[in-house]
């Protein structure tokens, strides 16, 4: 068993059948098998569930995209997960693990890029992200995404303990040039109380899901702050550099 | 950047020069615990990291110590338990440090023990009157209300009085006032335990005094909890304009520190728009700055009780290094009460064998690596054995400040592991020697899946009233549901 986290009632087979469409159903599951089967026998299970999304997706948007001339089958996975900040926060919605739930939003998201008809692709801009050892990961993603969200499909270690809530300071980055800093909208106070609060603050802090991709952040470059060996407690931060 | 890559591949090639696995134990399941956890678990392939702690439930302070008005903060949950159904990981409830396991058989069990278990126990004022009945420290009215099973019977009397005075005014402090002034009706659809939530629509209590001993520009608490406090439906805020007027050293603080200058922008506008005259029954709630408690007073009706607070005014005065602290100026004042809630400060609690020091309240350490005292002698560490969290740093920070603390201890372990495999380690019984151990003592601890069944039996009982959950607030329901 590979325990799959909170939903263990579905099998990935399972979510495989319901996002590939028709024909291509056969290829996409052989694919998908064995692609997760390398991925198991590598060892390491951990952070399983975003390598195993990113091994599912791969395939079947693929095929999907074949399939699909209309809308990029990127938004199978990706705006689901979309809807979530769309929510109240009252819910408590698990955002990694519900990706194998709620196929009926599958079908909301669906239908509604299926009404797309007649060429209005999904945009990808190019994303940066500079992890703490000052290595940088090129990104393509969506309009629409959050740049956790973008980092947790890419494998980019960025924390997201309340998963986008904004009840926490854990996905902060730094946007590292002032005049891509400049083209976000301003923070909303529930941001800002977060951001008082995040390790290494400076003047282009910003909290990663609340930066969503549009085109004008075409280019964009983000880095994650290092954690600091005499960081503080307590609320203090350490004056911005 | 390539000294950090080079010690991560030495981290992982542990296994190639090892062919034992790395026993890991973690004693407490909060924050500390679980971050801990998991970054041992990332940073060594061969890591089986055994989670201890002495509650049949885990995640410490996210489930017993953030209000149950937030949620949103307790969404890291969600993580903690990917992490404990690891299949290198295992949660082991209702163990006890000291009574279940002492700390020398964890370190004969375990290549490495991390201590993690926080603060259980409170700063105390040390002023005449603190044992008078109504006085409760905020630790045991959180754990009260959170529904902890230590404090299912504290019974708070709320029905005795119109006010309640809290010392302190930090975020524990903010949500006291919270909870104690906020429509039952709201608190009804949150997770709050249901003996708090009955006490609470019964409650007497329409005032509520916060009281620090310095200035508003040195609140300890923080903008988004003031901002909620001040945005409560029908609650009047008093806080008087002299207390906001700033010196040129408050200035300079607020100039440097952006947690400051927010939180004392919104007191500075909730005192402009200024309490109306209070309709008769709408509820208060007053921000006192410089005052210092002298003593409890003690009721003449009802011997034993508390009846108010007799406070000196205070100054803040110059200590060098930048630094000021609350002196008194002889100058005293009264507040009357029937309930005092001490928001001052959490403390750890010392276990056999493990160095403590006494007056910081922490394990002495460098950089999560334990010291054999107090003397601060970096070359005498005790092997094998780390600190992370409260139980490392002090009762401070918020929950993402143990995600920092715990990379610092798993840095460290990781370091020492290294100049370990150099030489050749021994293996250790690890989980199976806890669990043939657990055995011998007849210690029914509780699995990671036994919580499951706890976890969802509250929220089975929690969907009957239209709550998140409804907590088994008492260790014989736990154990119970636990064992079925």
């Amino acid at each position: 068993m590979l325990g799959l986290g909170p939903c263990n009632d579905s099998s990935p087979m399972d979510n495989v059948l319901l996002l590939g469409p028709g024909a291509s159903r056969t290829r996409v599951l052989v694919r998908a098998t064995i692609m997760l089967l390398s991925k198991v026998s590598r060892g390491g299970l951990w952070n399983w569930n975003w390598m195993l999304l990113r091994q599912l997706s791969t395939p079947i948007t693929r095929a999907g995209y074949i399939q699909r001339p209309y809308g990029y089958s990127y938004s199978y996975s990706y705006s689901y997960s979309y809807t979530h900040y769309l929510q109240p926060l009252t819910e408590t919605k698990v955002v990694r693990g519900s990706i194998f739930q709620k196929r009926h939003h599958f079908s909301t998201t669906t239908t509604s890029n299926a009404s797309k008809e007649g060429g209005e692709k999904k945009e990808l801009i190019s994303v940066t992200f500079v992890d703490k050892d000052g290595v940088e990961k090129h990104l393509r993603v969506p309009i629409g995404m959050s740049m956790l969200e973008a980092a947790h499909e890419n494998d980019i270690e960025l924390e997201g303990a309340c998963e986008g809530s904004l009840a926490c300071s854990t996905c902060h980055v730094i946007v590292k040039d002032m005049e891509y800093y400049n083209k976000l909208e301003e923070p909303t106070d529930e941001e800002n109380d977060m951001l008082d609060l995040a390790f290494g603050l400076t003047e282009t802090s910003r909290l990663g899901c609340q930066v969503i991709a549009k085109p004008e952040l075409d280019g964009i470059r983000l880095a994650i702050p290092a954690a600091t060996r005499n960081f503080a407690v307590d609320g203090y931060v350490p004056k911005p550099h | 950047m390539a000294i950090f890559q080079a010690r991560t591949w030495l981290c992982r090639s542990f296994s190639t020069l090892s062919s034992h696995p790395l026993h890991v134990c973690v004693v407490g399941s909060g924050p500390a615990g679980f971050y801990t956890a998991e970054k041992m678990l990332k940073a060594h392939q061969e890591a089986e990291v055994d989670i201890i702690d002495r509650l049949p439930t885990p995640f410490g302070l996210v489930r017993s110590g953030v209000a149950p008005d937030h949620p949103e903060t307790k969404i890291v949950i969600n993580q903690f338990s990917r992490v404990a159904r690891h299949d290198r990981c295992s949660f082991f409830g209702n163990v006890t440090l000291g009574s279940s396991v002492s700390l020398l058989e964890l370190r004969e069990l375990y290549h490495v023990v991390v201590l993690a278990y926080g603060a259980e126990s409170d700063r105390e004022l040390g002023i005449p009157g603190e044992d008078l009945v109504g006085i409760h420290s905020a630790r045991e009215f959180v754990w009260w209300y959170n529904g902890h099973p230590d404090c299912k019977n504290l019974d708070p009397d709320l029905k005795n009085t119109d006010t309640a005075v809290i010392l302190g005014q930090g975020n524990v402090a903010l949500d006291i006032a919270r909870i104690l002034l906020r429509p039952a009706t709201e608190l009804a659809t949150t997770d709050i335990a249901s003996h708090a939530l009955a006490a609470l629509e019964e409650s007497s209590i329409r005032k509520v005094y916060l009281v620090g001993r310095r200035g508003p520009v040195q609140a300890a608490c923080t903008a988004k909890e003031l901002r909620e406090v001040l945005g409560i439906k029908d609650l009047c805020i008093h806080l008087q304009e002299a207390d906001l007027l700033k010196t040129p050293k408050d200035e300079e603080e607020i100039k440097n520190n952006r947690i400051q200058r927010r939180v004392y922008e919104l007191l500075s506008k909730a005192a402009t728009t200024g309490p109306s005259h209070p309709r008769s029954g709408q509820r208060e709630l007053h921000f006192v700055f410089f005052r210092k408690p002298d003593r409890f007073l003690e009721s003449d009706e009802k011997r034993g009780h508390v009846s108010g607070v007799h406070f000196e005014k205070t100054v803040l005065k110059d200590v060098g290094d930048g630094k000021r602290i609350a002196v008194g100026t002889g100058k005293f004042e009264d507040l009357e009460c029937g309930m005092v809630l001490k928001s001052i400060g959490y403390k750890s609690v010392p276990v056999d064998g493990l160095p403590f020091d006494h007056q910081k309240g922490v394990v002495p350490n460098i950089r999560g690596r334990v010291l054999h005292d107090t003397s601060g002698d970096p070359t005498l560490l005790e092997e094998g054995l780390y600190v992370c969290g409260w139980l490392k740093r002090g009762p401070t920070g918020i929950i993402a400040t143990n995600l920092y603390c715990a990379e610092e201890t798993v840095v460290s372990i990781s370091e020492d592991l290294n100049l370990l495999a150099s030489k050749a380690s021994l293996p250790k019984p690890g989980r199976e020697g806890l669990l043939h151990l657990l055995d011998n003592r007849n210690v029914k601890f509780v699995q990671f899946s036994a919580w499951e069944k706890i976890d969802s039996t509250e929220t089975m009982l929690g969907s009957l009233k239209n709550k998140p959950r409804d907590k088994l607030t008492t260790w014989e329901e736990l154990l119970k549901v636990a064992r079925e």
